[in-house]
């Protein structure tokens, strides 16, 4: 038989290597099977990576790690076609250590982390696809790769091949995923030199600015786009639901190249220089798109588990976490000597009450609730807008007159019932 | 900056493979049941080109997102992942 670990890893992303990392750390025997040329080179992200979860697998992981820059402002801009509703939070406190997130660049931030797995003593394997789980008697007891010879055993598999999750659909643990379960986004990396973009985001040398954008630049459709500050280069894109695109017939590439031109947008990004243009998938289907988390010899974890809070654009911090819990959950059962779905199953309870159960059960009906309800993208942004012109374009208008129209402009599309009744539904989404 | 998408592909360097990963089950549904042919609008990298009677697939461009085969109305894309360490290959983010 071939060779046999304690534990192996499918995907060295951000899930992958915090179980590697955390597993090769207690001695566990760990292999780490990644598809592409090296960690990174197959994923993506707007950008922002929470400081807290990686902390508690690293500490002061910002010493080593290759980080951008530490985000001191979250900004929200509310696009109209040729204006903008904003507001804003920047904290120096964010500038210092421990900080709160920062930004980086997926290519290069996934190769050191699973590095680090492997000075643990974790073993990773490049350019590896896994098929299919082994199965004997319903038991997952190793994989099947693409190399000659490929079969490999392990007393438990770590599912964390990503959004797609192909391997645990293929085990029955979740159909295919539905268009309005998955967010389709697309990015770019501009380059930008370093001065320009201090000056133009009006930060100091290390630090970063985070821009979430609503509105226009998703036509309406239930999505947000990003503009995020590296250290020389900004990224820059735009994603709505599978099903949004579809339904609206639209092209993700148009979106980004729109919101690249909007006027409030454009003088951001003169004269920078196009380095990158990545597409990707972000699992959106929220609490009630979770699969079937553990069965017997298998653990799903990250992207592939449903992991992310699409509200607070959280995804990174949650698969670091679940792969860590995944980890620990495999370090008791291996006390026991016990792979069981019974065994292990104190991974589902333990992530249904951490805060990734909890956020995702929070929000469980935000996304249904604003992609069945496209008026809030597509008629409040422009409606805040325009209330904005007309309160504040001084045209000799007394002020109350002014507050009349706004208000008979903000009920005349849905009434004053509809719009108490939107109000509601939305509140009662996010409550 | 890149404005087309043609440019941007040229910005990723894909490690192509010489078969494709990506399969038309049925080129019949696509010309007979498929009006929208939604995958020749929503691919990021307009992999899809429909050529009045049949499906093109340019596999080499792809970005292994996944949409297409989440995406198609009639489940008719066989989808897998390109041989290890085939494919795009993102340098960045």
């Amino acid at each position: 038989m071939a060779e046999k670990f304690d534990m192996i890893i499918v995907g060295a992303g951000p899930a992958g290597s915090a179980a590697a990392y955390t597993a090769a750390k207690e001695g566990l025997k760990v292999l780490l099977i990644e598809r592409g040329e090296f960690p990174g080179a197959k994923n993506v992200m707007g950008g922002i990576l929470y400081r807290k979860q990686l902390e508690e697998i690293i500490p002061e992981f910002w010493q080593e790690a290759p980080l951008e820059r530490p985000v001191v402002e979250q900004r929200f801009w509310f696009l109209d076609k040729e204006s903008m509703v904003t507001t804003s939070y920047k904290d120096k406190s964010w500038a210092e250590e421990p900080y709160n997130s920062f930004t980086v660049l997926r290519a290069k931030f996934d190769k050191w982390f699973a590095q680090k797995a492997v000075q643990q003593g974790a073993l990773l394997i490049n350019e590896t696809v896994v098929t299919e789980c082994i199965v004997e008697d319903g038991k997952v007891i190793g994989v099947r790769t693409d190399r000659p010879d490929g079969d490999v055993y392990a007393d438990v598999v770590v599912l964390a091949d990503g959004v797609n999750s192909l391997l645990a659909k293929n085990l029955g643990f979740h159909k295919e995923w539905k268009p309005q379960e998955v967010a389709l986004s697309v990015m770019e990396v501009l380059k930008l030199d370093k001065k320009t973009v201090n000056e133009r985001f009006n930060v100091g040398e290390n630090e970063g600015v985070s821009v979430e954008i609503f509105g226009e630049a998703t036509k309406g459709a239930l999505g947000t786009s990003f503009l995020y500050t590296n250290k020389d280069s900004v990224n820059i894109g735009v994603g709505t639901t599978l099903s949004g695109m579809i339904e609206r017939k639209m092209k993700p590439h148009d979106l980004l190249e729109e919101l690249k031109a909007h006027p409030m947008i454009a003088p951001y990004l003169e004269g920078s220089e196009s380095q990158e243009y990545l597409a990707h998938l972000i699992p959106e289907g929220g609490f009630d798109a979770v699969p079937k988390l553990v069965g017997d010899g298998v653990i799903v974890v990250g992207d592939a588990g449903q992991f992310v809070n699409a509200i607070h654009q959280e995804g990174s911090n949650m698969a670091m976490k679940s792969g860590k819990l995944a980890a620990e959950t495999v370090i008791k059962a291996k006390e026991l000597n016990d792979f069981s779905e019974a065994a292990l199953d104190s991974y589902r309870t333990d992530i249904y009450d951490s805060f990734i159960g909890k956020d995702l059960k929070k929000y469980r009906d935000a996304a249904h609730t604003f992609e069945e309800n496209p008026q809030y993208f597509e008629e409040y942004v422009p409606m805040m807008n325009q209330a904005m012109n007309t309160f504040f374009t001084v045209d000799g208008t007394p002020k109350w007159e002014k507050q009349k129209k706004i208000a008979a402009k903000v009920t005349a599309g849905r009434g004053k019932t509809g719009l108490v009744k939107d109000m509601y539904k939305a509140w009662k989404a996010v409550k | 900056m890149a404005k087309t998408l043609e440019d941007k592909q040229y910005l990723v360097r894909f490690n192509c493979d010489t078969e494709s990963h990506l399969i038309i089950k049925d080129h019949q549904v696509c010309a007979t049941q498929c009006p929208g042919k939604d995958c020749t609008v929503f691919c990021p990298a307009d992999v899809y080109r429909w050529e009045g009677d049949r499906m093109f697939v340019g596999f080499e461009g792809c970005h292994e997102c996944g949409s297409c085969r989440i995406g198609c109305p009639n489940d008719n894309i066989e989808w897998h992942y390109p041989k290890g360490g085939h494919g795009i290959v993102f340098r960045m983010a």
